[in-house]
Formats: C-alpha cells, structure tokens, sequence
C-alpha cells in the first residue's frame, strides 16, 4: 500500500516537487547544443587568424549574434545543471553543498550575462 | 575512526575492520566506465573554459588592445595547447552526449553495443579535433 496520494502519483513530481525537470532540461540544452557548438566551430575556423575589425563584423551580424547567444544561454544552463550534478554527487557535508551550489548558479549567471553583455555591445553600440 | 574516548555505541562499533561492498577499484577498467569517466572531467573542464569564450567575446567588444591581448594568449604556444584541449573536450562531451542521447532511447545498451559506442566516442573526438585543427591552420597557412 502507498501512502502517497492519487494526486501525488498522478503529477509525478516526486519529493523534491521537480519531477523530471532537471533530466528534461539536460536533454533539451544538450540537443540545442549540437547544432550550437556546431556553429560556434565553423564560426571559429572562419574566423581563424582574423584581426580585430573582421571578428567584430562578424559577431556584430544577426546571423551570427544571433547563434552566439542561443549558444550561451543553452551552453550556461547546461552547464549549470551538470556541475549541479557533480556537486550533488561529490559533496556530502550540508553546508558546503548549499555554498557550492550558490556558486555555481553564480557562476553559470555572470558568465551568461557577460557574453550576452559583449554580443550586444557588438551589435548595437561597439 | 578509532572509538577510543567515545562513549555511544554505535561509535566504538565501528572500530571492527568489516568487509566493504565492491567499489570502483576492484573492477577492471572498461571502455563504457573510462569514457563515463572522461565525460564527466571533459564537462568540468568546459565549464571553466567558458571564461575563454567569455575572454575572446569581451574582448572583441572593448576594442583593439584588448582583443590584442586575448588574441596574444591564445597565440601562445600554451594558449593553443589550452584551446586545443579545450576543442577536444567539448567534441568529445558531444560524441559522449549523443550516446547518452541514443542511450535515452533505450537503444545501444548491449554490452556490445555499449562498447563499440565507447571506442566510438574516442576515436571519432580525437580524430575530429585532429582534422579541425588540421583544417582550421591550413586555411591561415601554418602555426
């Protein structure tokens, strides 16, 4: 006999009222990713040598800003939800586990802001 | 460890050398475990090596000097050993992720399967990073 509720069973959310949120939200980032990374490597290879007025042409085009920022938004949620992984799985004492996982949302945020940041300058006002 | 000074029981029983179940150093080493290995550490690297990205993307966005100097780093002959590192890590995290992906389908998990998906995953982000480094220098015309 459960004691859990049909209400409970039938949403599925599980004790940490997440479900499978995270797992979904891995999957959906790491598909993105690959065609994403894929851009950003072929975006790379164009840009290979190139000096500073060619790269900032470059990244200042739609069509390029564009991906760019696709790719950090997916790239630092994807990020984040895999070194959330590790902590969960490496660090036991409470207290330093709750610090970590501050930080690496702190960290996933800043670098996502700062490349967004550094895309619209060049679009807009570089 | 010791139980000595302690005076709760559950403490001082502890000090009996028990058996332990099997850990991760008994086994012998596989392909499916080393490629689960290097997906994890090829992950944590990527997730520090977004500040080069990050670098390359601010500095192009403040203007000459600094692009200059992220573009001297990564000139460097450690910088390029970084970036090719990086390069590989993030084709291997890829070859690795969409197994996982292909795994999610409840496909190739035979051990079989699972085996040449693993050698797979190596040998294809090695020779990849091999050929688009290869590709990437021949286009600028050498190191």
């Amino acid at each position: 006999m459960s004691l859990r509720t049909p209400l409970a069973k039938v949403r599925g959310l599980g004790s940490a009222k997440e479900g499978t949120d995270h797992f979904w939200k891995q999957r959906l980032t790491a598909v993105a990713n690959i065609f994403l990374v894929s851009f950003l490597i072929v975006l790379l290879i164009k840009l290979a040598g190139a000096d500073h007025a060619t790269v900032r042409h470059a990244l200042a085009k739609p069509q390029n800003a564009i991906p760019m920022l696709l790719l950090v938004l997916s790239g630092v949620m994807h990020m984040r939800l895999g070194m959330q992984t590790i902590i969960e799985d490496y660090v036991h004492s409470e207290g330093t586990k709750v610090a970590a996982l501050m930080l690496n949302s702190f960290f996933a945020i800043l670098i996502g802001i700062t490349c967004v940041f550094a895309v619209l300058k060049l679009s807009f006002g570089a | 460890m010791s139980g000595k000074g302690c005076i709760c029981m559950a403490e001082t029983k502890r000090t009996v050398e028990r058996p332990i179940s099997p850990h991760l150093g008994i086994y012998r080493m596989q392909i499916t475990m080393l490629m689960s290995i290097v997906h994890r550490i090829t992950g944590g690297a990527l997730y520090f090596g977004t500040i080069l990205l990050a670098a390359w993307l601010v500095s192009a966005a403040m203007g000459d000097r600094a692009f200059a100097t992220v573009n001297e780093l990564f000139g460097h002959p450690l910088g390029k050993f970084v970036l090719f590192g990086y390069s590989w890590a993030l084709l291997h995290h890829m070859l690795g992720g969409m197994r996982h992906l292909l795994w999610d389908t409840g496909r190739g998990l035979q051990p079989s399967s699972a085996d040449i998906l693993g050698w797979l995953t190596i040998l294809g982000s090695l020779s990849l990073t091999v050929l688009l480094w290869w590709f990437g220098l021949s286009l600028r015309g050498g190191l």
